[in-house]
């Protein structure tokens, strides 16, 4: 099947109307990401569902005013559920030319586009490559354009603080997000309270930015009726009541890293080396300390794994994470942690590869090396985590599963689910059921076998400080029951089939496949994992309003797999399977079950948008 | 935070042995490294569940099977990894690390110098036989130049590291040295374990299939008066049945051989040992043997603050007046909440 490449569709944004796809664009250092971030707290203040994605450059301070430099936010906000960022957005604001250049191709035919032509020099233009001004050469015209100088206004507003030019005019993207509010009819109120707290320090600064954003909002109030600017409303999306925060999936993790660690009675010890874009999940887990939680910035990604491996040794939950190129260096000690069957977590927040490929760009692209990228037959467990919310659900079952059985977990998330936020709904705790870990602290009766093991095939877990229990452990081939070495035919041929056998017990211990939408036994499923949720079950459902006969799976665990899911595929005529790579589930999904699979594919560092995956369904179906 | 001294035990040599057929080539000098940690754990009144041996992979990395303790064979170069996390899981355990010069020094040099800059508790013993024995003779970091073997059969033309110099470059704060068939080498490794911190102890051990008795200029019993300068702390740096000394050349900033006549070290301008002082241990860690006897015992001993105390010490200190309420944490940050009928309230 083809890879995707399209032009979006669409029509004018109605003043009343369901859903809004706002991007914020500009140059590194132009605080988009915040920006951003503070318009996406107002959409969750004013009751709207939404789903964001941050997109910016690898370098921390690109040159200005370049292509590569742009960083840009796109939010989908609305009355309606929200599952992704939006395909296309309805609204641009771009912040200088390069911005202007690199997005407008994404906007929706008659969208609206809102620059800042105080930054449109001839420098610049130049910058970006722009051979005439854009603005004025008639290039634009499929859009709505709204020309303002933003630069001389924000200048303008925060006149009376007598700050330098340079620090006057960082306050643009907050006259940027005054006027956005006043754009979607949001309180501002909780804004001016951010900002006093953020600049508690700098009184002047906090005042200048406040006056910034107040000024943009009022440009909105006067300058409604003149041209394109109209303001919006978007009514509150139903949700169910509670309490409510925004979550990303580093947060996801990190919280539901303490969640199952208390559910396993545990304390935490966290191995990481800095990686984009796994680090925040160490920059999380960090400030916990009063959670039990050790962290430890190794040396390198080995020392990493490898500390988090003696520290499981010495009874704490061994947890380690990094993105691609770090857990290729970590596989290694995988594989020594599945040797000598202690418990681990091992978090994959991947990104573009191959070797460094885009550090801060989304890829689904190291299925192959979670399920099989480890020397000799060596299985483990892999769960993929779908969403920031869902992220907190699988680092719960992540722990469960390796203390459960004794064996390191690969959890699989990407950049796209690690950066991007969404309401969620606070759980409450006393629902889950706790999994307390039980070490043997005494010699059963029988006597003491360090590889002895329990109806799941797990090994007790033994920690070092506890008498009569003494023994040794480590990655050379371990007898049957007593662990010594033993490196005999008929000895590995049955521990290599114990490994396997405990592994595929997994199986046992989950819930089977359920259909998201639709159910068994249709024309065509849909068969997705990890951040494609978002697009498919948006696609899956406008194609099931239309009454075509579409389903959809999104699978969580990886490996494992749930037990009926092969019967599951074979019901539907056609499977098609959307992935962030060249087909790695496909081609499990084919060995695994002889389903004839068909691949979805895109590679291009941007998630699926739901547009691509409804032509998918049309094409099938056709 | 946890009392970290482990309570001391009456125990005999034969407690740290194992029911494991050992499985060295007869004759290794890793076999009196055995017993000579077999007989000193009694005599530190160690304790043997309290106690773990972390290894990486080479000959010397069997050490823990033979041991009576727990133990963890781990991969290649990263058992000091593997050590961090344990003793930063379980500061009260008595850890000993088992390494070689491969092990330590080229596949895993980088956790060793982390170790050490961190000063994690433990004792390092680093069993330097300046040679691969496990794959088979190819030549090690520590070989001498022109060294030959299976990947070097015209000798190798890299310059050796030197174990200690990198140690004490690394931020050690205990630095030793022993060779397997010493007596004294029981007194080394009480030192080690008495020293609070990382301890690295660098072993002169004989590879008697690859690289035999590459030792033997300074380790022979025959001459061995002349050859070897035991140090101890407070004493002269006497050799040579004290007819010889070590002295510092004022003009050239550098240690010399000096004679002493009558006993008259004084008069010889002998250097008193002082195991704090870390400028006169840079100078013993490079003292190129051949010119100068070879410094054995402890050449540099001046502890401060482990890693895993300051690690839990922080934990405890930033954890104070603070609970671990997960809801509460759950229901941080920008929150808001949905009421029953209209829509959001703040």
């Amino acid at each position: 099947m083809a890879t995707i490449a399209q032009e979006p569709t669409g029509a004018a944004l109605e003043q009343a109307c369901d859903t809004v796809v706002v991007r914020f664009a500009g140059d590194s250092g132009d605080g988009m990401q915040l920006t951003g971030g503070q318009f996406t707290l107002s959409s969750a203040l004013a009751g709207n569902d939404f789903a964001t994605f941050p997109d910016f450059p690898a370098e921390i301070r690109a040159p200005q005013g370049t292509l590569f430099g742009v960083s840009a936010f796109q939010i989908n906000f609305g009355s309606t559920a929200i599952d992704t960022a939006g395909d296309a957005p309805d609204v641009l604001v771009a912040m200088n030319p390069a911005a202007l250049k690199t997005n407008v191709g994404a906007l929706k035919p008659g969208g609206l586009i809102i620059v800042d032509e105080g930054e449109f020099s001839a420098r610049n233009l130049d910058k970006a490559k722009y051979a005439t001004n854009p603005l004025e050469d008639g290039s634009l015209g499929r859009w709505q354009l709204l020309k303002l100088n933003i630069s001389q206004a924000t200048l303008d507003a925060v006149k009376p603080f007598g700050l330098g030019n340079k620090e006057a005019l960082r306050c643009k993207n907050m006259w940027t997000l005054g006027l956005s509010l006043w754009m979607f009819d949001r309180d501002r109120a909780p804004l001016v309270e951010w900002l006093k707290t953020k600049f508690a320090k700098n009184p002047v600064l906090a005042d200048a930015n406040i006056a910034a954003m107040n000024a943009g909002h009022a440009y909105g109030e006067t300058a409604e009726l003149s041209g394109p600017l109209k303001q919006y409303h978007i009514a509150p999306a139903k949700a169910d009541p509670g309490l409510y925060r925004a979550l990303t999936g580093a947060e996801g993790i990190a919280l539901g890293l303490v969640a199952g660690a208390q559910l396993a009675g545990l304390p935490i010890f966290f191995g990481g080396y800095p990686i984009t874009p796994a680090s925040a999940i160490l920059h999380h887990l960090s400030r916990l300390k009063e959670f039990g939680v050790t962290t430890f910035q190794a040396e390198d990604e080995i020392a990493a794994i490898c500390s988090a491996i003696g520290a499981s040794y010495g009874g704490s939950l061994g947890i380690t994470s990094s993105s691609g190129p770090g857990i290729a260096l970590k596989g290694e000690a995988m594989g020594l942690a599945i040797m000598t069957e202690l418990p681990l977590v091992i978090i994959n927040s991947q990104r573009g590869g191959p070797s460094t490929g885009l550090p801060t760009k989304t890829e689904q692209s190291d299925l192959y090396q979670a399920v099989y990228g480890r020397n000799g037959d060596a299985p483990l467990p892999v769960i993929a985590a779908r969403s920031p919310g869902d992220a907190f659900e699988c680092a719960i079952e992540a722990v469960r599963i390796a203390v459960e059985y004794m064996t390191p977990v690969m959890l699989l998330t990407d950049g796209y689910i690690a950066n991007a936020a969404e309401p969620w709904a606070v759980p409450d705790m006393s629902a889950y059921k706790p999994f307390p870990v039980e070490f043997l602290d005494h010699v059963p009766e029988g006597g003491f076998k360090p590889y002895g093991r329990d109806e799941k095939l797990a090994r007790r877990w033994v920690k070092p400080g506890t008498p009569d229990l003494l023994h040794r452990i480590g990655g050379i081939e371990k007898e049957v029951d007593t662990g010594h070495i033993n490196y005999s035919p008929a000895n590995h041929q049955i521990m290599t089939d114990i490994r396997k056998a405990k592994i595929d017990g997994v199986a046992n211990s989950i819930p089977d496949q359920t259909c998201e939408l639709g159910g068994a036994g249709g024309k065509l499923a849909i068969v997705g994992w990890g951040s494609t949720y978002g697009p498919i079950h948006q696609a899956v459902g406008r194609a099931r309003d239309r009454s075509q006969d579409v389903s959809h799976i999104h699978i969580r665990h990886i490996w494992p797999m749930p037990k009926n899911l092969g019967e599951l595929l074979k019901s539907f005529d056609h499977v098609i399977v959307p992935e962030m790579n060249t087909g790695q589930l496909k081609t499990v999904l084919r060995d695994q079950f002889l389903v004839d699979a068909q691949p979805l594919n895109k590679v291009s560092g941007q998630p699926f948008t739901i547009a691509e995956i409804e032509a998918a369904i049309a094409g099938a179906l056709a | 935070m946890n009392d970290m001294t482990p309570i001391s035990r009456a125990t005999t040599t034969k407690d740290w042995e194992t029911d494991q057929e050992v499985r060295w080539c007869p004759g290794c000098g890793d076999y009196a490294i055995l017993k000579a940690m077999q007989r000193t754990m009694p005599e530190i009144g160690a304790v043997p569940e309290k106690t773990v041996f972390v290894s990486g992979i080479g000959c010397s990395s069997r050490f823990p099977y033979y041991m009576e303790t727990y133990g963890f064979h781990t991969i290649h170069g990263r058992a000091p990894a593997v050590a961090t996390g344990l003793k930063l899981a379980n500061p009260e355990l008595d850890v000993w690390i088992i390494t070689g010069d491969g092990d330590a020094l080229s596949i895993g040099g980088n956790h060793t110098m982390h170790l050490l800059r961190r000063n994690l508790d433990c004792q390092i013993m680093l069993f330097n036989n300046e040679i691969y024995g496990l794959t088979k003779g190819q030549y090690s970091p520590t070989s001498r130049v022109g060294t030959s073997g299976p990947s070097t059969p015209y000798g190798s033309v890299d310059r050796p590291a030197m174990p200690c110099a990198f140690a004490l470059g690394s931020g050690a704060r205990f630095v030793a040295r022993g060779f397997d068939v010493s007596k004294n080498l029981p007194e080394v490794l009480k030192a080690a374990h008495a020293h609070k911190g990382a301890a690295f102890i660098e072993i002169f051990q004989n590879c008697i299939v690859y690289n035999k008795d590459v030792f033997e200029d300074f380790a022979a019993p025959k001459g061995a008066e002349d050859r070897q300068l035991w140090l101890a702390n407070g004493e002269p740096m006497l050799f040579a049945k004290g007819t010889k000394g070590i002295t510092l050349d004022h003009q050239s900033l550098t240690l010399k051989v000096v004679d002493v006549v009558d006993g008259n070290w004084q008069a010889a301008a002998v250097i008193v040992h002082d195991v704090t002082n870390r400028s006169v241990a840079h100078m013993l860690v490079e003292m190129r043997f051949g010119e100068f006897p070879m410094a054995l015992g402890v050449l540099y001993d001046d502890p401060r603050a482990t890693f895993e105390a300051e690690v839990w010490t922080q934990n405890a200190e930033v954890s104070e007046g603070k609970t671990a309420n997960l809801s509460k944490l759950l229901s941080k940050g920008q929150t808001w909440i949905v009421g029953e009928e209209v829509g959001p309230e703040l």
